[in-house]
């Protein structure tokens, strides 16, 4: 009796595998694909005008007398601040819906990433709502990145000391 | 020509995102981690400082060049000593990190969620 059901228990389990496999392909059809020629072109188009836009600025600003190194921290805080106010307008989400990769991939899609959670979880407070969501994307950006460069100017400490 | 540089090489990076957001089932933070990274290991080659000598802002606007920064700090700081090889990436970017972390703040106490705009 027992082996019986354990075999019915598995054609079912077969059964049931194959109706879900069914139903993967059966919902394939309906999921749109992305399109991913016109979003390339898109991207590549606005990350394109944000940067050009950015040498602009940077030129114009070491043209007054800023040094290079002082021009390019106004303009990455320029384009973060721009973009987190655009990202509490709600109009960055407007423009990323467009332009995709071009507006996340420059330091603007990092700004956004901060205040976007930061500005859901709004009420759960200011220190544990928004303070600590501030960090749900841009913490393991920081860690990471941070991590990384501190153990590349060891290894080139090290290599500069024997 | 400076830039048409800008454009195209922020550009492609934009591109290699949007591939990656498109392409693979990788989620945007990793996708920004993977950059940061990407960034920071070219620099460390000595791969990465001549695409912004080429292109300027084009190249460090784009997260790679926010690695780049970071690396470029480090390495600097080595050759003045260990304790400035540690505090390079963050002293470099501490601008713009700095803004990101109290504008940010400022704002999203200021505004508050909105609904999605079709």
């Amino acid at each position: 009796m027992l082996q019986i059901s354990e075999e019915q228990n598995k054609e079912k389990e077969k059964q049931k595998k194959e109706i879900g496999k069914a139903y993967g392909k059966y919902a394939k059809q309906f999921t749109p694909k992305p399109k991913y020629f016109s979003n390339c072109v898109k991207a590549f188009l606005t990350g394109g005008i944000i940067c050009v836009a950015a040498l602009a600025v940077q030129n114009r600003l070491q043209a007054a007398g800023i040094s290079e190194k002082d021009a390019g921290a106004f303009v990455t805080m320029g384009l973060v601040i721009l973009a987190q106010l655009l990202t509490g307008l709600g109009i960055f989400d407007v423009i990323a819906k467009h332009a995709g990769a071009g507006v996340i991939v420059p330091i603007t899609g990092f700004a956004n990433s901060m205040v976007a959670p930061a500005i859901e979880f709004k009420k759960e407070g200011p220190v544990l709502g928004v303070g600590s969501k501030l960090f749900t994307v841009a913490g393991p950006v920081l860690v990471c990145g941070i991590s990384a460069a501190t153990v590349t100017g060891i290894i080139y400490w090290f290599i500069e000391k024997f | 020509m400076e830039y048409i540089w800008a454009f195209v090489i922020g550009g492609i990076w934009c591109v290699i995102g949007q591939i990656l957001m498109d392409g693979t089932k990788l989620t945007a933070p990793r996708i920004l981690v993977i950059f940061v990274v990407t960034g920071v290991v070219l620099q460390a080659l000595d791969l990465y400082q001549p695409l912004v000598d080429l292109a300027g802002n084009g190249a460090t606007v784009p997260l790679p060049g926010f690695g780049y920064n970071l690396a470029k700090g480090a390495m600097e700081g080595a050759k003045k000593g260990f304790l400035e090889a540690v505090t390079g990436p963050v002293n470099v970017t501490a601008a713009g990190v700095a803004a990101a972390i109290t504008f940010g703040y400022i704002v999203s106490l200021f505004f508050s969620p909105k609904s999605p705009k079709r």
